[in-house]
């Protein structure tokens, strides 16, 4: 597997003032579930644009297998796109948008025929050739674009956040089906998505982007579990935070002083070595531990419960306390309405739980 | 939504009789056998149906027409195309300007238009005729052209020419594979509805025709002679007829496109 | 450096854009801007006999025109009767495409297209169909006569100003309906029943909601009916007899057997500035408006 597939080495995209894209450089190996993850606005889908070849950057240049494509239109980059609203051409059937694209590739009828269902049995759709784009659901308009996308054989598939129109339950059955889809045929897909479960839920490694640039690059379990900072660590789940600095260094831990709190040897996850260095901690709110009785937990506060609110399989707390303002914690231990005398709890927190995050 | 308001539906259904009233006088009046457009009407006839085929100035008259109709629509639909898509697919600087350049001939009065283009043509040397009022035509045309386009290719999903070029066309073949299909209805309502104004058009004729007469310059000539009258009143009722027809095909055309477009999007909301 | 040039151009929005602008702008610079400017060149020319034209410079056009009590009053004229017929075509079409916006629940397109429908049929024809219903034996007359209620026929019906306010209201009123009925169609009736909610009554919910959103329908339709109104050339020509005279009529005279082509560029020249100035005044009045609103 060649490890730098894609190149995307110093790449910005201003429009006008706007840096949509600031200076990104990062590789994508070949084979790879890709997810470039953010909210609305970050870049994301300009820096799939611009592999597409729908934008070209400003600066910087786009190696694909080695070849340069930076100024390459469209039609000349071996990338295949599945649009957000899909893009099915509504004047042709199914069947004429699959074969849509063959045209230039210089195939012969038979050829063209065979790739054609075997792409719609890959993508189950067999029997739909003569439907219409009107006459489709939203699954299966997906499935088109899809199809359509890979009967081309691309060296990578791009996805701009294809599975946003489809309703919850319609969109985790596809989430399944295209990560298995990617492992079947291991073309390289890049997906962009809003969404960070569904990145994390489907992707090898995903790219958390903000404001033009990549803040976190990694697999998803290390972007759930060590976040590098506060974007990422708010972005991915929910968090609390709280405000610290650095004290003296201690091997693999950190000497940290937490507001309010005081100060405690956690882990050095960023590597810090600086004395009074800004920055936040933060603790998963399933991490802590809410009950009616102190624990021996490293730390126990105690607390008035402000609000809760009922999520199913687990509750919502948020809970008030001298030390801290708002703190954030779920459980899934049932509790009754008398459980908490007068709202009053006890919050556990363990060392181990708290991440040191850099405060930019 | 209110429910009713029967004072305002019966002023709009006067308002309705209002526009409506005067024009259909004309095929009324065709079919009486009087001279004069009076009441009572003195006889059922259709004389001067009949008289028409026999002007064979009229026969010129109407060919100038169709002439400079053809030319006009389809000259200012296809300019009006490229300008249309530029409005709805493209944000540049001068945007405002050239839109309003290009509107402009709709926000001069039609005589100022005429007597400027008079000036030049004579000033040139050239002679009047229908190459003036072809040109005054399309520059009249384009604004109309360009707002119809305009309406139907700003509802226009551009990823779908994204997506052609992505499948590895070039720009021609997705204009002609995927942009000019979805455009046509749009298309065909532009050159209808243009060729309409320029047939009834008659201001530009009237300055710069010369001596070829288009059917509007025809009828204004006989309208000066109450004893020409009836078959002018036969001519109108069938142009009438005839621009009611088109409009109407245009009308569908252009809400088929859309009534189309309604449609999918029901579908994207409902799922 | 073809190559480089290429990819320029495939980079920049611009260029693309002004690409397919080319040919919509060269028309109106060749066919529009052009013609124009030789007009108002030649308004400053003389015509010193039946073919031939002095081309120095001199103003004195201008001020025949404005010492010519005749052109001043038909300027006048010409500008009178369009307020009026805008005034009039406004309060008339405006209960109707309320109607439509807010009343009707099915087909509203069908009723649209109703409106608009006799806008496209011949100009010419509809003036003329006038003519029919107001002429000395027209309808209204020989009817009334028929009927016993007149001997002798309404002669102000027809040549007159009177005439040509109806004519020109009927044939311009597509036009103030679409810009009217488009704007009231896009306000939100949640508005309206919002403004009913917090006490204000039917007559103040239009007055305060309504009329202020639908302020831009009726700017379009004042400015979309009193430009081609203030030069129309057909309607006092087939109706307004000397009576309903105006300022075209006389330009077309310039033009025509009068051959006087400076002055006839002179008098269409301070028509475009009348123009101009009730564009430039009625846009900036609805700035105004709207920002004192906001």
């Amino acid at each position: 597997m060649n490890s730098s597939f894609i190149q995307i080495n110093e790449i910005s995209k201003h429009f006008g003032s706007v840096r949509a894209v600031d200076n990104v450089s990062f590789q994508i190996h070949e084979g790879e579930f890709f997810s470039l993850l953010g909210p609305s606005g970050c870049g994301k889908t300009t820096l799939l644009r611009l592999l597409a070849g729908f934008e070209y950057p400003t600066t910087g240049n786009l190696l694909l297998d080695g070849i340069d494509i930076t100024s390459l239109p469209p039609d000349k980059r071996p990338t295949n796109m599945v649009f957000q609203n899909y893009a099915i051409f509504p004047h042709i059937n199914v069947e004429k948008n699959i074969q849509f694209g063959l045209r230039k590739l210089g195939l012969s009828k038979e050829q063209i025929e065979k790739r054609v269902k075997d792409v719609l049995s890959l993508v189950k759709l067999e029997g739909y050739e003569e439907r219409f784009s009107s006459q489709l659901s939203g699954g299966q308009r997906q499935r088109v674009a899809l199809a359509r996308a890979l009967v081309r054989q691309p060296k990578v598939l791009l996805l701009d956040e294809p599975l946003g129109a489809l309703d919850k339950k319609l969109r985790d059955e596809m989430q399944l089906e295209l990560r298995s889809l990617q492992k079947e045929i291991g073309i390289t897909f890049v997906f962009v998505t809003h969404d960070q479960q569904e990145a994390i839920s489907m992707s090898d490694r995903v790219a958390v982007m903000s404001e033009g640039k990549i803040q976190q690059l990694s697999a998803p379990n290390e972007l759930y579990k060590n976040p590098q900072n506060i974007f990422v660590s708010d972005f991915i789940g929910e968090t609390n935070f709280l405000k610290a600095s650095t004290k003296t260094q201690d091997g693999e831990y950190i000497n940290v002083s937490i507001e309010n709190l005081g100060e405690f040897k956690i882990k050095n996850n960023l590597n810090i070595s600086e004395n009074s260095f800004d920055a936040v901690c933060s603790i998963r709110p399933e991490a802590m531990k809410i009950d009616t009785v102190k624990s021996d937990w490293d730390i126990c506060l105690e607390g008035k419960i402000r609000q809760t609110s009922y999520l199913g399989e687990m509750t919502k707390f948020y809970v008030e306390t001298k030390e801290l303002e708002k703190i954030i914690t779920v459980s899934s231990q049932h509790f009754d309405n008398q459980s908490f005398k007068n709202n009053d709890c006890f919050i556990s927190i363990s060392l181990e739980d708290i991440s040191l995050l850099d405060k930019k | 939504m209110e429910q009713k308001n029967n004072t305002l539906l019966i002023y709009t259904l006067l308002y309705f009789a209002f526009l409506y009233v005067p024009v259909l006088f004309l095929p009324l009046f065709s079919f009486n056998d009087g001279n004069y457009m009076s009441f009572p009407l003195t006889g059922f006839t259709t004389e001067h149906y009949e008289e028409m085929w026999s002007k064979s100035n009229l026969h010129n008259a109407l060919w100038a027409s169709i002439k400079v109709g053809v030319v006009a629509s389809t000259v200012s639909t296809t300019i009006a195309l490229f300008a249309a898509k530029a409005f709805a697919r493209y944000k540049f600087r001068g945007q405002n300007i050239s839109y309003g350049a290009i509107m402009m001939p709709f926000l001069i009065p039609e005589i100022i238009l005429a007597v400027s283009l008079l000036i030049i043509w004579l000033a040139l040397g050239f002679k009047l005729g229908l190459v003036p009022v072809t040109l005054g035509h399309i520059l009249f045309c384009t604004p109309f052209a360009m707002l119809i386009l305009i309406a139907r290719i700003e509802g226009f999903d551009f990823s779908l020419e994204e997506a052609s070029r992505d499948l590895g066309e070039n720009a021609w073949g997705t204009f002609f594979r995927v942009s000019l299909p979805l455009y046509l209805p749009g298309i065909i309502a532009s050159l209808l509805l243009s060729f309409i104004i320029s047939f009834d058009e008659f201001v530009l004729a009237f300055f710069l025709t010369g001596s070829d007469a288009t059917l509007p310059m025809y009828m204004w000539a006989q309208m000066r002679f109450v004893q020409k009258l009836p078959h002018v009143l036969a001519l109108g009722a069938v142009i009438i007829v005839f621009t009611t027809l088109i409009v109407l095909l245009a009308f569908w055309l252009r809400n088929l496109g859309q009534g189309k477009k309604k449609a999918e999007f029901g579908i994207n909301i409902h799922e | 450096m073809l190559k480089a040039l290429k990819s320029i151009y495939a980079r920049s929005e611009p260029a693309k854009a002004y690409s397919l602008l080319s040919p919509a702008l060269i028309l109106v610079i060749l066919v529009m801007l052009i013609p124009l400017t030789l007009m108002l060149s030649f308004s400053f020319f003389t015509q010193t006999s039946f073919t031939e034209i002095n081309y120095s410079f001199t103003v004195q056009r201008y001020i025949d025109f404005f010492q010519k009590n005749l052109l001043v009053s038909l300027l006048i004229k010409s500008i009178k009767i369009s307020f009026l017929v805008t005034l009039i075509t406004l309060l008339t079409a405006y209960p109707v495409c309320y109607y439509i916006a807010f009343y009707v629940k099915k087909n509203k397109m069908l009723w649209l297209v109703l409106l608009t429908l006799p806008f496209w049929t011949s100009y010419l024809l509809r003036v003329f169909s006038w003519k029919i219903i107001l002429g000395t034996k027209g309808v209204i007359n020989s009817s009334l006569i028929n009927v016993g209620l007149l001997n002798e026929p309404l002669t102000f019906l027809m040549y007159s100003e009177t005439a040509v306010i109806i004519t020109l209201t009927h044939a311009w009123a597509a036009f103030a309906l679409l810009p009217l009925y488009v704007s009231l169609d896009k306000i939100d009736f949640s508005l309206i029943e919002a403004g009913r909610d917090l006490g204000l009554s039917r007559f103040e919910v239009f007055w305060k909601i309504t009329l202020p959103l639908s302020l831009p329908g009726i700017i379009g339709a004042i400015l979309i009916i009193f430009i081609p109104t203030v030069g129309d050339y057909v309607t006092p020509a087939l109706l307004g007899g000397t009576d309903g005279r105006m300022l075209s009529n006389m330009i077309q005279g310039y033009f025509g057997k009068i051959n006087n082509i400076p002055l006839g560029a002179a008098s269409a020249t301070i028509m475009l500035f009348t123009v101009a100035i009730v564009t430039i005044a009625v846009s900036y009045s609805t700035k105004k408006l709207s920002q004192r609103m906001s």
